[in-house]
């Protein structure tokens, strides 16, 4: 049966974070962690081929303990099989490390399709899709919008600014999928109680054939040295007047900054 | 004793409001306002599996419990009242008579596509004369052969219309009173039945409530629900599991107003600040969270007490009791809290406050809840 | 490490127009490379694409490697990873950049994890670190909510993928003399493992937010898609084009491409016009660095207005007609 992994981020929900007013920085308490948006497209263009055709889907995370709440809810939508890499030793990795690390995860599942989101909401990177097919040494198609199995070669119609582009690859490759590419089904209230009967796989360090040199902090070229949040510019001058002098007044200040006539 | 709610259950309760934010709470206003039953809602919460949550299984249901159903319609009902009592007609008062009281063939034939999503169900009990006076059916059921042949009239039936399967209630042997009402499963299509006239209501307006006609309506006796005479016993548990279905309803129509208005005393702004800034607002908010929470403990001990006692009939009075008169003052402080804009339909705290009404009347009112406590503590 | 010198820059380019954002990368490009004391070479691929060399060199490249191969036309990952693998280990520069485009950001991931070195993603700050000379990388995360700063110091080179529309492009030179060397690459067309059935060209039919000078953008104060007929007149009377903040392109009332910031595009344009924008933090990290930002909003409390050289309270639907009618009189009388 085809067998396909899907990745998936367990992320804060990024609308909903906040930022503390007098200290300036990132209110994280309270904010709910859910299944980064492409990924979950990427597991529901899973579950339909699934569907349709007859696949075995596992969902793969790296993450803390607490990703495995991520998982159960793909085991909740139909996932097959749940499998959590978590290691202290894991920690504090940049995407090259992440992605050389479920490379290695992948390879011990085996594989004939890989789907993961194009980015995560909380990092936007976009990386780890292409670093892992990169460290499997198969190809990749990005930004899927729209995908179908035909035989044994995936097609798919991968976006790019204004236009795109309809590819057909052979099995094994990898997708990264954007959350255009479907509406993502709901659990089942019965799949969520389902859902926590099952067993849940963990790989820890131990479990991977993978260097030390390729995981962790240890194997992140990238780090980060400074975080801030940005200073707003400096605030203008505001009028509070009817519309007509609101609009004469503008003009005004338009004109004096030459924007007026320079702008056309 | 722990007052967490399982990872299950949290992970249920976001499900439920997640679907009820997409889905449900884009159509509330647009219901209320035309009266319109929302079929493609009850789709979705077929697709999904939210009418098959207290199910077992083998009949296609989800095998949750009755928390994780009554979560499911707190979170629903949190925007949208009407789609809560289409969930909590059809689970509550349409499927549970047949899984509690159906015989196997029932089951597979009634319960199956009931819980499976494939059908709607519905409960008629009320009449023009036998409202709280339950024992008071005028509606008569005749053996003939092996038929019943029904006649008579039901009133205020939720989701009339749009089920397919009803559980009807109606007298055998009239000379016997409460003993001898019986309870029978009416297909849709039966000869005979007929929808009446549409009630037009104060909220709850997407929901169908219709009067059921029965004119020598022929129901097979293998329809027949327990037997005969144990009718009113089947309406009286029945409406015991109802009233968490309604409780729930209560809760989340509450909740809901509450969330609704704390988001609204954040923005209004008065006298220079926003209306929270004023401490009348705060100690009114403080008391609405108090209650609500102490509501939610109700709801979710009967909804406990559904699974794991034999009677708990009262439990289930004393939750919808207090539900209803929760909703009913958290409503109308909230219209409060918002001054003259509560009042028009750009805010959705007015819809919430006719809703909540509804929650006093039906499956039994306040006045009968507390002639079930009562009973109870002076028996 | 040391053998590595030298800025280069990724110069994508579709269906021989080079992308918009390679100019931007040439402009920081020189500015690293007047601090680290070298020059800027620019990575051309494709197929009959040596004549694009010319603009790279009018736009600050100091020299242009091409690889000019069948097997680069439309783009395609592998035979571009192959190719620009080959350039890198050619040439050792010490800062690599892309556009963070839907090409730069397959290409890059990909070349990094071959060649073994970091890569930030969506930046939108860089510079040299005085000491290390190390190149400081700053992007935004958490949707816009935080920056970070990031380095790659064990490993060259340190690349990057840079936020189209944010660096500043220099002033364009003809006719300025640069390097140009052609390098061949073995076996790219063995490398093509994916198969291109069609390409479509969409063209798009209103002006591209990134290019316009002049964004009239509206948000869910404009209380509906049939207002946005005002936003495009008062658009049209300045020669630009109309934008949408999340709130409006999310309620349906326009299309995703019209989007400005964090989830949407980064617009920096000389008159940035926010019509019923409260300023969600989201929509600041989009538009904040534009010229001269005017914000037209009923409520003087919100975000927008800390950000905005000009503020009208106001209401926009107002506002917006009159301020339209009175540029025409203006302009009608010069």
């Amino acid at each position: 049966m085809l067998k396909i992994i899907v990745c998936i981020k367990q992320v804060p929900d990024t609308a909903e974070v906040k930022l503390d007013p007098v200290t300036g920085t990132l209110i994280r308490e309270g904010v709910p962690s859910i299944i980064n948006p492409d990924d979950k497209a990427g597991l529901e263009a899973a579950l339909r081929l699934k569907d349709s055709c007859g696949a075995h889907v596992t969902a793969l995370s790296m993450g803390p303990p607490q990703a495995e709440l991520a998982l159960r809810e793909a085991l909740a939508m139909g996932a097959d099989q749940a499998v959590l890499v978590t290691d202290r030793a894991f920690g504090g990795a940049d995407t090259w490390a992440t992605s050389s690390t479920l490379a290695a995860a992948i390879r011990k599942l085996g594989y004939d399709l890989i789907i993961t989101g194009r980015q995560a909401i909380d990092g936007d990177t976009a990386q780890v899709g292409p670093q892992i097919a990169e460290h499997l040494g198969i190809a990749n198609i990005s930004y899927a919008e729209e995908l179908t199995l035909i035989g044994d070669a995936v097609v798919v119609k991968r976006q790019y600014e204004n236009r795109y582009h309809v590819l057909r690859a052979k099995l094994p490759c990898l997708i990264t999928a954007l959350s255009e590419l479907n509406e993502p089904r709901y659990m089942t209230p019965g799949g969520i109680f389902e859902a926590f009967e099952q067993e849940l796989s963990v790989f820890a360090r131990a479990d991977l054939d993978i260097s030390d040199a390729n995981i962790g902090l240890k194997g992140s070229p990238t780090r980060v040295v400074r975080s801030f949040t940005k200073q707003p510019k400096g605030k203008g001058q505001a009028v509070t007047l009817d519309p007509q002098e609101s609009a004469q007044w503008l003009l005004e200040r338009l004109e004096e900054k030459h924007i007026l006539s320079s702008g056309k | 004793m722990d007052f967490e709610l399982s990872r299950q259950h949290q992970m249920s309760r976001r499900l439920f409001r997640e679907f009820a934010e997409q889905e449900v709470k884009p159509l509330a206003q647009e219901i209320d306002e035309t009266e319109r039953f929302p079929s493609e809602t009850v789709e979705k919460l077929q697709r999904y599996g939210f009418l098959g949550i207290p199910f077992p299984k083998e009949y296609g249901g989800q095998g949750c419990d009755s928390l994780t159903y009554a979560l499911c319609v707190e979170e629903i009902s949190r925007v949208c009242a009407t789609t809560g009592v289409i969930i909590s007609g059809h689970v509550s008062l349409g499927a549970e008579p047949i899984k509690t009281f159906g015989t196997e063939y029932q089951k597979e034939k009634f319960l199956a596509p009931l819980a499976g999503g494939k059908a709607l169900g519905a409960f008629g009990l009320t009449e023009p004369g036998a409202g709280t006076d339950a024992a008071g059916q005028q509606t008569k059921a005749v053996k003939n052969g092996d038929h019943y042949i029904l006649n008579g009239t039901k009133i205020f039936i939720t989701n009339a219309g749009h089920a397919d399967i009803y559980v009807i209630f109606a007298m055998t042997d009239k000379s016997k009173g409460t003993r001898g009402i019986s309870a029978f499963i009416v297909e849709k299509d039966f000869p005979g039945f007929s929808i009446g006239k549409k009630e037009l209501k104060m909220g709850i307006r997407g929901s169908s409530t219709c009067e059921l006609i029965f004119d020598n309506c022929p129901v097979p006796a293998e329809n027949l629900l327990g037997s005969e005479g144990k009718g009113f016993g089947i309406a009286m548990k029945t409406l015991d599991g109802g009233r968490i279905g309604i409780a729930a309803q209560a809760l989340g129509i509450a909740q809901g107003a509450f969330d609704e208005t704390v988001a609204y005393v954040k923005e209004r702004k008065q006298f220079g600040k926003p209306i929270s800034a004023f401490q009348n607002t705060q100690f009114q908010l403080a008391d609405l969270k108090a209650r609500i929470e102490a509501t939610r403990l109700l709801v979710y001990q009967a909804a406990r007490a559904k699974d794991t006692k034999a009677n708990y009939a009262v439990e289930s009075s004393m939750a919808k009791l207090y539900a209803a008169e929760t909703a009913m003052a958290v409503t109308t402080k909230c219209v409060q809290l918002y001054g003259g804009y509560g009042y028009t339909r750009d805010y959705p705290v007015e819809r919430m406050m006719r809703d909540a009404k509804i929650t006093e009347l039906y499956e039994g009112t306040s006045e009968v809840q507390r002639m079930v406590i009562a009973g109870a503590i002076l028996k | 490490m040391q053998n590595y010198k030298g800025v280069a820059v990724f110069a994508e380019q579709v269906n021989g127009k080079i992308s918009g954002v390679v100019y931007e990368l040439l402009g920081k490009g020189k500015e690293l490379a007047a601090v680290l004391e070298t020059d800027v070479t620019a990575i051309l691929l494709g197929s009959n694409i040596g004549s694009l060399a010319e603009k790279l060199a009018a736009y600050g490249a100091d020299c242009v490697v091409v690889i000019d191969d069948p097997a680069l036309g439309d783009y395609m990952t592998e035979p571009y990873a192959r190719a620009l693998t080959e350039a890198v280990n050619t040439y050792m520069p010490e800062v690599l950049l892309y556009g963070a485009t839907a090409i730069g950001r397959d290409l890059a991931p990909r070349v990094s994890a071959r060649v073994q070195t970091g890569l930030t993603a969506d930046c939108t700050g860089l510079e040299i670190q005085p000491e290390t000379n190390n190149l400081l990388m700053t992007r935004p995360a958490f949707g816009g909510n935080i920056m970070a700063t990031i380095v790659c110091s064990e490993h060259r080179p340190q690349m990057a993928t840079v936020r189209p529309g944010v660096m500043q492009k220099l002033a364009p030179e003809p006719g300025r003399v640069c390097v140009v060397e052609a390098l061949a690459v073995d076996g790219l067309s063995a490398a093509q493992n994916v198969e291109i059935l069609e390409v479509v060209d969409k063209i798009a039919a209103r002006m591209d937010i990134l290019d316009a000078k002049v964004l009239v953008s509206g948000g869910r104060g404009m209380g509906g898609p049939e207002n946005f007929a005002m936003l495009e007149e008062l658009a049209g009377v300045l020669g630009g084009t109309i934008s949408a903040s999340r709130a409006s392109v999310d309620a349906g009332w326009q299309p995703k491409d019209r989007q400005v910031g964090q989830t949407g595009k980064t617009v920096r344009p000389n008159l940035y016009i926010a019509c019923g924008i409260s300023g969600a933090i989201q929509h600041l990290a989009g538009m904040e660095e534009s010229e001269i930002i005017v914000a037209i909003n009923k409520d003087a409390s919100a975000p927008i207005f800390e950000v905005a050289d000009f503020g009208l309270v106001g209401d926009a639907l107002k506002i917006v007609p009159l301020l339209t009618r009175q540029i025409r009189e203006r302009t009608a009388g010069q």
